[in-house]
């Protein structure tokens, strides 16, 4: 396998020379150490000597915007379906490459923060699904934890010691989830996101045959490389519909990996369509007293099964008597707004802003910031195709990634279509 | 659920951001005439203000066809001097309020249908919300801001997702919505606002005495809470109602595709189609037009 070009290469010191590989992101990981005492560089001169401050804000906004609109156009109708219902292996390398330094502290204590920040946000915004952690090292991949819904048994077997050591094998992780992934019901989604710091991988066979095999099984495998980009990690996402991305730095593995915390686009024939059978429990008093099955204690509070009155002490679950699975109704809710998304807001042009004929809005209608710069000139703006209000771009950022409403929408009854499916 | 933490600035400043139910629908059919409750509100707000020069409060109003701000004590407009009587809040308060109940009743396009009049309490959560992200942005030391909603009138069910996704961003902002209900029947929505967010949900027995009910329960700072005995929320139902027939199930089949929940195995999905126990097909991604996600 070759070593692309990609991103760039990795920061290791025995690599070639790498001035001449500095792109906006920054510099090497290696030079940072030099670099922090050369902040003075990042300053700015305009024309005359005088240094000029680096306006953050539209910089982060334009870059906000790409991103909405590269969103946007890949859900081409917002008919796309969502996988919402998934079932995701995470494989986490401990071969020898992942000790490497030039993440600090370390390439796998970075991996292993960001998978815990990864799994508590995957478990926000899909309630419904479950996650296995699986480790390679000595070239064996060994499961870490069992597919399961609840965050915190997988946050702990994180936390525990980890140690790096020998080769990684990409067949031998794949065989073994792919193994894992066959027990799972046919409606669910079927993901594995490899998180990959060698370079190379050490396979008892064919790894061609074992991608076919994921392939058929619909398995959609996605990877994260932290140092090189490698052919066959781009032929395993190529082949089974997964997206490939290489890290440069810290910040861009977190939003790497935070990337793959909403539901992908759902292909189309890859799960059947099933009705689920749910218990939605009733919360029993704090004074009635009876024995859990999670902790196989007395205790109060908690919530009933419908189906066989057994106590269990949170939600989302399963229920271990009858199997049926336990939700509430907020679990489904968090993920009505991958269903019903908001379009996005449209930039108001300074050709509008200097022409236009009737006045527009001095303020912001969600947070009431004023939408002028001192001295009276217009600041960046964006305003809601469907109630035409305006918004500043904080409130645009705030609206998009948290919010799932518009104010503007909400707040007029003329734009509200009353939907009879909804609660 | 555990309330929410109190950050590491200030911590007994506030700022409280009052959602003020003003649908006349509501008002012209309950027992405590209008100008009563705007009086005990008034005199909360003062006795807030009071509690710590730094306090802030905003009042946005809910009304049936909009929703709008109509007072912010840090804005330099409501400056202005109280006259002998009244307050320098009471003065301003009313003006707007007024200006904006006469803007509500004019956009009424047409009667509502049913006996449900609802208002539009997703809207003013939303605003509330941005507001509250305006504030976090302002600096290192800001104040703990909270909602409380002053509400009266029923459950739209037309709002359920655009609340629930308010909610779910107070939980994340750790900002507790606390709700006063003054109606006649507990409002689902709202129970479940406060318990996901970690906040305080009342509905008083004697409206006569609204303004000691606000006081001694929703007056007090975020830091504060934690040493006092606050009403404990007690029956929140998370039981969901079946699309079909909208009664609250406790057993129930959910889509895989959409999670739209049925009381009954059916053959088809009828919010995306999906016929079930066949892999997805073209038909199935027809839009329903029931369906609100059909604006781009």
């Amino acid at each position: 396998m070759n070593n692309g070009e990609g991103r760039r290469l990795a920061g290791q010191a025995e690599e070639e020379d790498d001035e001449d590989d500095v792109d906006e992101c920054g510099l090497e990981a290696w030079e940072r150490a030099y670099a922090d005492e050369r902040s003075w560089e990042s300053l700015q001169e305009d024309e005359s000597g005088l240094l000029r401050s680096i306006d953050n804000k539209a910089l982060y906004h334009a870059q906000y915007r790409r991103r909405l609109r590269s969103l946007a156009s890949s859900n081409a109708a917002s008919r796309i379906q969502k996988g919402l219902i998934r079932y995701l292996c995470i494989v986490i390398d401990l071969s020898r490459a992942a000790s490497e330094t030039d993440f600090r502290p370390s390439r796998m204590a970075v991996v292993a923060k960001n998978v815990e920040a990864f799994i508590r946000e995957f478990f926000d915004q899909n309630p419904l699904s479950q996650i296995g952690l699986v480790t390679i090292k000595d070239g064996v991949a060994n499961c870490l934890t069992d597919l399961g819904g609840s965050p915190e048994s997988h946050i702990k077997a994180l936390m525990g010691k980890l140690e790096c050591s020998g080769d990684s094998s990409l067949q031998n992780a794949l065989d073994l989830v792919c193994g894992y992934l066959e027990q799972i019901p046919s409606y669910g989604h079927r993901e594995v996101l490899i998180l990959n710091s060698a370079l190379s991988t050490c396979d008892p066979g064919d790894i061609m045959e074992t991608i076919q095999k994921c392939k058929k099984s619909k398995v959609r495998c996605s990877v994260i490389g932290l140092s090189a980009e490698i052919f066959i990690c781009k032929h395993i996402c190529q082949e089974t519909g997964g997206l490939y991305s290489v890290a440069v730095d810290e910040s861009h593995f977190k939003e790497l990996i935070l990337e793959h915390a909403p539901p992908p686009p759902a292909i189309a024939e890859f799960a059947i369509a099933n009705l689920i059978k749910m218990g939605f429990p009733q919360r029993a008093a704090e004074n009635v007293i009876s024995i859990c099955l999670c902790h196989k204690e007395a205790r109060g509070g908690g919530y009933t099964c419908p189906r066989c009155k057994a106590r269990v002490c949170e939600l989302p679950t399963e229920c271990r008597i009858c199997g049926l699975t336990l939700v509430s109704s907020p679990h489904l809710a968090r993920s009505y707004h991958h269903l019903f998304p908001i379009a996005p807001f449209d930039e108001v042009t300074p050709v509008r802003l200097s022409s236009s004929q009737h006045k527009l809005p001095k303020s912001c209608f969600g947070c009431q910031q004023s939408l002028l710069n001192p001295g009276n000139r217009p600041s960046l703006s964006v305003e809601c195709p469907r109630c035409k209000q305006f918004f500043c771009i904080d409130c645009d950022i705030y609206i998009h990634e948290s919010l799932h409403n518009c104010p503007g929408c909400e707040s007029f009854r003329h734009f509200k279509t009353v939907s009879s499916s909804e609660e | 659920m555990a309330s929410a933490p109190s950050k590491l600035y200030a911590d007994d400043v506030s700022l409280l951001v009052v959602l003020l139910d003003a649908n006349p629908f509501f008002w012209s059919a309950s027992s405590l005439p209008f100008s009563k409750f705007i009086s005990h509100v008034i005199s909360f707000l003062n006795s807030v203000l009071l509690l710590n020069q730094l306090n802030q409060i905003v009042v946005i109003a809910t009304g049936h066809n909009c929703c709008d701000y109509v007072y912010d004590s840090s804005s330099p407009a409501s400056r202005s001097a109280g006259t002998g009587k009244l307050s320098a809040l009471s003065v301003d308060l009313l003006e707007k309020l007024e200006e904006f109940v006469c803007r509500d009743e004019k956009l009424l396009k047409k009667e509502p249908e049913g006996s449900i009049a609802s208002s539009l309490l997703s809207g003013s959560l939303s605003m509330a919300l941005c507001y509250i992200q305006r504030v976090f942005r302002s600096g290192p030391r800001h104040p703990h801001p909270r909602i409380l909603c002053l509400h009266g009138s029923q459950d739209g069910p037309e709002q359920y997702v655009a609340i629930m996704n308010a909610i779910f961003s107070a939980q994340r902002s750790m900002v507790p919505i606390d709700s006063c209900f003054i109606g006649a029947q507990n409002s689902a929505f709202l129970q479940q606002a406060s318990y996901i967010t970690g906040g305080v949900y009342l509905k008083p027995q004697l409206l006569e005495g609204t303004f000691q009910y606000l006081s001694t329960v929703f007056g007090t700072d975020l830091h504060s809470r934690g040493f006092l005995q606050l009403p404990k929320s007690v029956g929140v139902d998370f039981r969901a109602s079946c699309f079909c027939h909208k009664k609250t199930i406790d057993m129930g089949y959910i889509c895989s595709v959409c999670l739209s929940i049925f009381c009954k195995h059916h053959k088809k999905c009828s919010t995306c189609g999906s016929v079930f126990g066949q892999p997805h097909s073209e038909a199935a991604s027809e839009p329903n037009k029931k369906r609100k996600a059909g604006d781009t």
